[in-house]
């Protein structure tokens, strides 16, 4: 058991700290550095444009998706040397959050099932973050139940025509790609006649509506498919299996999203190490302490999970089920930070202006984005299925659907 | 970077759980439950028999000379099998106190010892309620010799000798503490059993009255190796805490899956699986936490104050959170005396109490982990 670097270790990090030294985005360091969850905010700066540009200098220089394979815009690197580089990479690293769906799930799903000659064409532009692509699953029938989906496909041709609604696609308004899941036989149950898919955002009968968010920002949208065309060669895995290759997209997103997401915790102890309560500071006040030590052993506990997950990867084993457990404590614990933060700063605690709040309003920020964080990417009621299920191998739910064609399956709550 | 145990470490904990599974199956935890034994006197022996009492103890002094990483899964088991033996008291305090503290000759004396399961050792801090701290401490020592009273000791009424802290000054600073080691066996001693809510791990008073004692350490260094002693022992305790944890959620488990009502296996009802899945959480994060105190307490880094108060208090939560859902699983059962899930909850909650409490171990990380910020 040992957290030194191994020499070859050592001398990637030398060689990480000093590349980033010298390209880093360096004037927007502070900013970011304070930015959490919520709340990113570039004063003068087109967030996208300085994203897309730190992007494309890593890509250019060898240091963009690490983990893939060259030949893909990565680097064929190890997962600890992609761990070290998130170490160095620090603040910067915030920066990535719009390239998440894209690195984290549609690139590994395309890894797994496009042609070679599409992985060469599509691969490299989206490590580099020229081309965004995001992942269009939910729909207002499916979310949790994602192969209750009704977008159809139906084949002409060489071509596959798309018709239905997605709900909820991350960053759908600056996409270039996506991949699709759609419903290519209703009278199957409902998982077998599912089919993947990826298509250019751009092609006609595709259209994006933001939704206005509880946290009043809008980072999701409705995507609406009106006889999208679809070439065949980009079908991803055989027709009616698109269940079992949407697994491998959100296996890679639980892994993703676990290891990213964070507590609050930092910023929390940071806060109750200035602020003055009426009697004295906050850190010295014995209940404060207490909560933030809970805080803190839930924060340092996910930390040392996540490095455990990190060393079995190394040694070759799979990311397996049990890293849901990332997504799960971190979503309600920030949830959880971000209302005692608010607690601590008594009646001005509801003021979320820059200005009038407490370290500019980052806690309010937080507050009003965490709710989605336990439902993105799945709810906690499914992470705690899929520990119960496929960790500790308890019976599945009860499914009367399962076996059901999907046409006669009620749509209804009240049947 | 490597997080995880090496493979010889894990060919260890399987045989340590597999020999615990043999010698101390749940039967041979209930003679000492049940008040028939005050420890298990065979399992002693087969402990040491195997190496594990001295396993983290240097060749020179008897022991194995393996390491603390190997002490760490050993422990693990411990806490599993809710072995009724004074491993606790005996490795993690008394043996620790002496490899931090100790004289050569003290070591050469008692260390080996030990490691053979010949001596039972304890540390004697507490006076009464409440958590660590010098001003606590009113035991006098003076001219070699000890009065006054300590309660609740460990396994104080089977050892054969106690670490002992005792004022020896009257500054009001921490310098006023130092150790004392005592052959409890000598005279001046009374030692007289308590109840408690885990009688598988005994507590006693020990009344010392010119009690002979020998200086353990420098004069006025007690209450700083005491520190050292404690963040050590939370590390190896709060292993126990994650076997124990583990244990309850196994249980728990298995018992969901056995278990049928309204026709169906009580794990499919998501009110039961959810409860199991956050038990797995608290035991992950808690383990977690433990391997970095491992790491710290094996390479002895400086991240040792702050890693040890993580890793006692996550695994303190998480043996509490398990033991008390494993018997809510159970339902009725688990309330039962005869189902072994109330002898996990004893020992969850007394340990959660042996080393100063909860709130005490909170606080001691807010103020490490304020030390290493103002640094
Ligand atoms: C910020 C944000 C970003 C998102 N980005 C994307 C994206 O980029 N692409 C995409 O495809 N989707 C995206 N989603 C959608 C997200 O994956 C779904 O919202 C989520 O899976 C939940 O589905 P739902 O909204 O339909 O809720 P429902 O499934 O209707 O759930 C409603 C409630 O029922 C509970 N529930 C449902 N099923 C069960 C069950 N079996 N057991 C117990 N409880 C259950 C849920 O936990 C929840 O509390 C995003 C969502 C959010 C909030």
């Amino acid at each position: 058991m040992n957290f030194d670097d191994t020499p070859q270790e050592a001398a990637f990090r030398t060689e990480a700290k000093a590349w980033i030294q010298a390209n880093a985005p360096k004037q927007y360091e502070e900013e970011l550095r304070k930015s959490s969850l919520g709340r990113t905010v570039l004063k003068g700066a087109n967030i996208l444009e300085v994203a897309k540009a730190w992007q494309k200098k890593k890509a250019d220089a060898g240091w963009a998706c690490l983990h893939w394979p060259k030949e893909y815009g990565g680097r064929g690197a190890s997962p600890i040397e992609r761990v070290i580089w998130q170490q160095e990479e620090g603040p910067f690293g915030k920066l990535s959050g719009m390239f998440i769906i894209g690195h984290g799930m549609c690139g590994p799903t395309m890894m797994a099932y496009a042609g070679e000659e599409q992985k060469r064409k599509y691969l490299p532009p989206l490590a580099s973050g020229e081309k965004i692509w995001c992942q269009l699953f939910s729909e207002p029938a499916g979310g949790s139940d994602v192969a209750g989906l009704r977008t159809r496909a139906e084949k002409k041709g060489d071509d596959w025509i798309i018709n239905g609604q997605k709900i909820w696609t991350s960053g759908a308004h600056y996409s270039d790609y996506g991949i699709l899941l759609t419903r290519t036989d209703p009278n199957v149950p409902k998982h077998k006649g599912l089919t993947m898919f990826f298509l250019d955002m751009k092609s006609p009968g595709v259209e994006v509506r933001p939704i206005k968010q509880a946290s009043g920002q809008s980072d999701f949208n409705e995507v609406y498919f009106t006889d999208v065309k679809i070439p065949d060669s980009q079908r991803l895995g055989a027709v009616n299996d698109g269940w079992n290759v949407s697994l491998t997209t959100l296996m890679n997103e639980r892994m993703s999203i676990g290891a990213g997401v964070s507590t609050g915790f930092p910023e929390l102890f940071e806060f109750c190490n200035s602020l003055m309560l009426e009697d004295g500071p906050a850190i010295e006040d014995r209940s404060v302490r207490s909560r933030l030590a809970n805080y803190a052993v839930k924060a340092s506990g996910l930390r040392y999970t996540s490095m455990r997950a990190i060393s079995a990867l190394s040694k070759g084993e799979r990311p397996g089920p049990e890293n849901s457990i990332g997504k799960l404590v971190a979503g309600s614990m920030v949830q959880e930070v971000a209302m005692y933060a608010l607690d601590l700063q008594g009646a001005a605690g509801v003021l979320s202006g820059p200005e009038d709040a407490e370290v500019a309003g980052k806690f309010q920020a937080m507050l009003l984005r965490a709710p989605g964080t336990r439902v993105e990417g799945g709810t906690d009621e499914i992470m705690r299925n899929i520990i119960a299920e496929r960790v500790l191998g308890l019976p599945g739910d009860i499914r009367v659907d399962k076996d059901v064609p999907f046409n006669q399956i009620p749509t209804k709550g009240r049947t | 970077m490597n997080f995880d145990f090496s493979d010889e470490q894990k060919q260890m904990r399987d045989a340590a759980r597999k020999f615990l599974t043999e010698k101390c199956p749940p039967k041979a935890v209930r003679e000492v439950l049940d008040g028939k034994a005050p420890y298990d006197k065979e399992l002693w022996k087969g402990l040491a028999e195997m190496g594990f009492l001295g396993v983290a103890i240097p060749e020179q002094f008897g022991g194995a000379g393996a390491g603390h990483l190997e002490l760490c899964v050993i422990a693990e088991e411990m806490g599993r099998a809710n072995a009724p033996v004074p491993f606790s008291s005996t490795v993690y305090l008394a043996a620790e106190a002496l490899l931090l503290a100790g004289s050569d000759a003290q070591k050469q004396k008692w260390l080996p010892k030990i490691a053979s399961g010949e001596a039972i050792g304890t540390l004697a801090l507490f006076e009464g309620k409440g958590n660590p701290s010098p001003k606590a401490i009113k035991l006098q020592a003076s001219g070699g010799t000890l009065n006054g009273v300590k309660k609740p000791v460990p396994d104080g009424a089977i050892a054969d000798f106690a670490i002992v802290a005792a004022r020896t000054g009257s500054t009001g600073r921490d310098s006023d503490i130092s150790l004392f080691l005592v052959d409890l066996k000598a005279g001046g001693i009374e030692a007289k059993p308590l109840t408690s809510i885990d009688p598988t791990r005994g507590q006693a008073e020990l009344t010392f009255t010119k009690a002979k004692a020998e200086p353990l350490g420098a004069a006025g260094e007690g209450w700083s190796i005491l520190t050292q002693v404690l963040d050590r022992a939370a590390v190896l305790l709060a292993f126990e805490q994650v076997g124990g944890s583990d244990r309850a959620l196994e249980m728990g488990r298995d018992y969901a899956l056995d278990r049928i009502a309204f026709g169906r296996p009580i794990g499919s009802f998501q009110a039961v699986k959810h409860m199991l899945a956050d038990m797995y959480v608290s035991a992950t994060l808690a383990r977690s936490n433990c391997y970095y105190g491992a790491w710290a307490l094996s390479t002895n880094a400086s991240e040792l104050p702050e890693a040890a108060a993580a890793a006692r208090i996550s695994a303190t939560q998480a043996f509490q959170h398990c033991s008390k859902n494993n018997i809510q699983v159970h339902g009725g059962m688990g309330f039962t005396w005869e189902f072994d899930c109330h002898m996990y909850y004893r020992r969850a909650n007394a340990t959660a109490l042996t080393l100063g409490s909860l709130s005490y171990w909170e606080d001691q990380l807010i103020d490490r982990m304020r030390k290493k910020n103002a640094a």
